[in-house]
């Protein structure tokens, strides 16, 4: 029991990167029907930027120019770099989204891929061929609940997901910010005519995924601080199939799915030999797909297609 | 869909006449020369190249002939750019250019004959002309056979991606796990029975029957992967588009998890010597017979239902188009040439390991086949030549070139975002016709 229950922290907290991570597929493509494929690489470049924020703070507190507590330049470090890592998103979706909204649904698949391999690349050639490892801002204590250790970084990382979740959940059901994303979502070829751009909820919709791809970057750092400019590339993929896996465009899908990911990743490495891992993940999500073509939440519909 | 009838409108009421548009000049000079005209072009500055290249370098003072029309040469040393300009001038477009020309009647008269005659003639004789032109090219150092080999094979696994992914309009991601089964398959049947191995124990036959058994191997690897590819092609009833393409994606991610795990076939570290089988003459042939079948596929009557499930698939229903068989066939028809292709691909590097059926060569095949254009073979046979020898070419840049190849497909995708050359049949009786000049 107590062996499960460690396992279970780990995976709630494997878990809350993938939720992070697909909530950005998620929403957009409930907005424009569209992968992107970038996202991945945007958890990436999230992590750099956490990186770049942090380290930039404390040589500043070293060189004396202000004083701050080390947990105050986290939180500052994750909210600069969610602000950053938002114009980077919107970037995205200028160049490679905007032109192609109407094209082809595969060929902006195609430009997402390329953005991503421009990204991993532009980091190479920026940062070099060498692993950064992000500064360790929190001491790690660890805490005991009879015989399940829990540090706590592990707590902060699950409390700051859910917290994100949640606060998303209520942004996109109590705002009117939130209820435009809704009836874009529902309609996107109706809802402009009544007055909402579509530019602009596009815009903000990369934008909150790309906030929420920073912080479970800059969470990634601190919980393994080593950072590599391919990082995004398997979490990218995996975090778009948890999209997939929770039903078209649904928050709460997305975040489900995200931890079930999180949870068989974490049991089959305990109960198999690792190397199975991928193999019997995959084999699962091919399963539920198979008896449940539309994810979790998603409702019956033929994809538009718009080939 | 509002702009097209804005712009119907305008033009039909402003009866404009069309001004007499006179075509350029190198338009005009090279009108009416037909395909063998070019291919007789090719030949002679090949041969031009293999008999007098050497001499010609060290004229220019080259270090050796460039490999790859002075691409890498000129990146490399910017010096040595006016040099290689002046070989790639003298060797190939003035010759080619002169030929081509002055042959043009000669050519005309020729290619009227034979297809005339037959068409199985005919296009026999061009192809054994190109695969001349390409042997003598590719005779010059063995880096060109490689880049040539990969690319022949580049082409093959396009094409039968486009037929999934451009003729039937889904986005299947399992291509490289189709190539995975193919090679595997292939490599353990050549390897077990021609080659003296620690897993597989002595040879079972001699290796002088290896040539003959490689087509066997070839079609052994072929159906595995199409049998492989019935986990894709049944699910794919019930799901359309997004769903489908991730569960093509998670059976790319297991079969590669398979392969890492059976270590009787190498595990993780791979399968390596392979019988040295795959020859140019092999893989030109297969290459040929690919771009033959699968062109004859899509333009039979049951590769004409493809693009009817594709634009509508209840309607194609009702129309007595069977969608289930449909759908089965191409996805079993497209993974069989993927299958070969990889089988080609393990005898030609002679070493396979799993790591390199993953994301990257998903990405490089639908950059391919996105970028040449859908639906259609030239594009598929474009795009592949195309990135491949661009890639080659742009080497020396190193890291840049993983900028400025994506930046280009990005543009590519933005202005034409359905390829260059997409939704255009490929018909061989068009292509060998004799030209007529226009003025």
């Amino acid at each position: 029991m107590v062996f499960f229950f460690q396992n279970m922290i780990n995976a709630l907290q494997w878990g809350s990167f993938y939720a992070l991570i697909a909530l950005g597929y998620s929403m957009v493509y409930s907005i424009l029907m569209l992968f992107n494929f970038a996202h991945g690489d945007i958890f990436m470049v999230g992590a750099y930027i956490g990186f770049g924020v942090s380290t930039g703070i404390l040589a500043l507190t070293a060189g004396g120019a202000i004083a701050l507590p080390n947990w105050l330049i986290l939180v500052l470090t994750i909210l600069f770099s969610m602000v950053l890592t938002s114009f980077v998103g919107m970037l995205v979706e200028r160049i490679g989204y905007r032109p192609l909204r109407d094209a082809p649904r595969a060929s902006a698949a195609i430009t997402g891929l390329m953005i991503g391999i421009i990204l991993e690349t532009g980091n190479l050639a920026l940062l070099g061929a060498r692993r950064v490892s992000f500064p360790s801002l929190i001491q790690t204590a660890t805490y005991n609940f009879g015989g399940v250790y829990v540090t706590n970084k592990k707590i902060m990382i699950v409390v700051v997901s859910l917290v994100l979740m949640l606060a998303l959940d209520q942004f996109i059901r109590r705002t009117k910010w939130g209820m435009a994303i809704r009836a874009m979502a529902f309609d996107y070829l109706a809802v402009p005519l009544m007055g909402v751009s579509i530019n602009t909820i596009a815009r903000m919709t990369f934008a909150i995924g790309s906030a929420l791809a920073a912080v479970a970057g800059i969470l990634f750092g601190t919980a393994y601080p080593v950072l590599d400019p391919y990082m995004g590339v398997l979490f990218g993929w995996k975090a778009f199939v948890a999209a997939i896996l929770g039903g078209r465009g649904s928050i709460m899908g997305a975040c489900l799915a995200g931890f079930l990911l999180g949870f068989i990743e974490i049991f089959v490495a305990m109960i198999f030999p690792s190397t199975l891992r991928d193999l019997i993940a995959y084999s699962i999500i091919m399963l539920i797909l198979t008896f449940r073509p539309h994810g979790f939440f998603g409702e019956p519909y033929s994809a538009r297609l718009r080939l | 869909m509002e702009k097209k009838k804005f712009k119907m409108k305008r033009t039909n009421a402003s009866q404009a006449p069309v001004p007499v548009r006179r075509k350029g000049l190198m338009r005009r000079w090279f009108s009416g020369i037909p395909l063998l005209g070019w291919f007789s072009g090719i030949l002679v500055a090949v041969l031009l190249e293999h008999f007098l290249g050497d001499a010609l370098t060290e004229v220019l003072g080259l270090p050796k002939i460039p490999v790859l029309f002075g691409f890498v040469t000129m990146l490399k040393k910017p010096a040595l750019m006016p040099g290689s300009l002046v070989f790639i001038v003298l060797v190939y477009l003035i010759p080619v250019a002169v030929t081509a020309r002055l042959g043009a009647s000669a050519a005309n008269a020729v290619a009227a004959r034979l297809i005339r005659r037959s068409v199985g003639l005919s296009a026999g004789i061009h192809l054994l002309l190109l695969y001349a032109c390409l042997h003598i090219w590719a005779d010059v150092s063995a880096y060109r056979v490689l880049t040539l080999k990969l690319t022949l094979i580049a082409v093959m696994l396009t094409l039968s991606l486009n037929v999934i992914n451009g003729y039937m309009g889904e986005f299947s991601c399992s291509h490289p796990g189709f190539m995975a089964v193919g090679a595997y398959v292939c490599s353990v049947f050549t390897v077990g029975l021609f080659v003296n191995d620690r897993i597989f124990g002595q040879a079972l036959l001699p290796p002088f029957l290896a040539p003959y058994f490689f087509p066997v191997a070839l079609i052994l690897g072929g159906s595995a992967a199409a049998a492989a590819a019935l986990f894709v092609a049944i699910p794919s009833f019930r799901t359309r588009g997004d769903y489908l393409a991730i569960i093509s994606l998670a059976f790319m991610f297991i079969v590669k998890s398979v392969i890492e795990n059976l270590e009787i076939i190498g595990g993780p570290r791979g399968l390596g010597s392979q019988p040295d089988l795959a020859g140019l003459p092999a893989v030109f042939v297969w290459t040929v017979l690919c771009v033959w079948i699968i062109n004859n596929f899509v333009r039979s009557t049951l590769g004409k239902a493809l693009n009817a499930v594709r634009d509508d698939e209840l309607a194609a229903e009702a129309m007595t188009v069977n969608t289930r068989r449909t759908k089965m066939t191409a996805f079993l028809f497209a993974a069989f040439w993927a299958g070969v292709a990889g089988g080609l691909f393990a005898h030609v590097l002679r070493y396979v390991n799993p790591g390199t059926f993953g994301i990257q060569r998903l990405a490089e095949v639908l950059a391919m086949v996105y970028f040449g254009g859908l639906n259609s073979v030239y594009g598929s046979i474009l795009g592949a030549v195309g990135l491949n020898l661009l890639g080659e070419a742009l080497r020396p840049l190193e890291l840049f070139k993983w900028i400025l190849i994506p930046l280009l497909l990005i543009l590519v995708m933005i202005f034409r975002p359905k390829g260059l050359i997409a939704f255009k049949e490929f018909d061989p009786k068009r292509v060998l016709m004799p030209r007529f000049r226009s003025e």
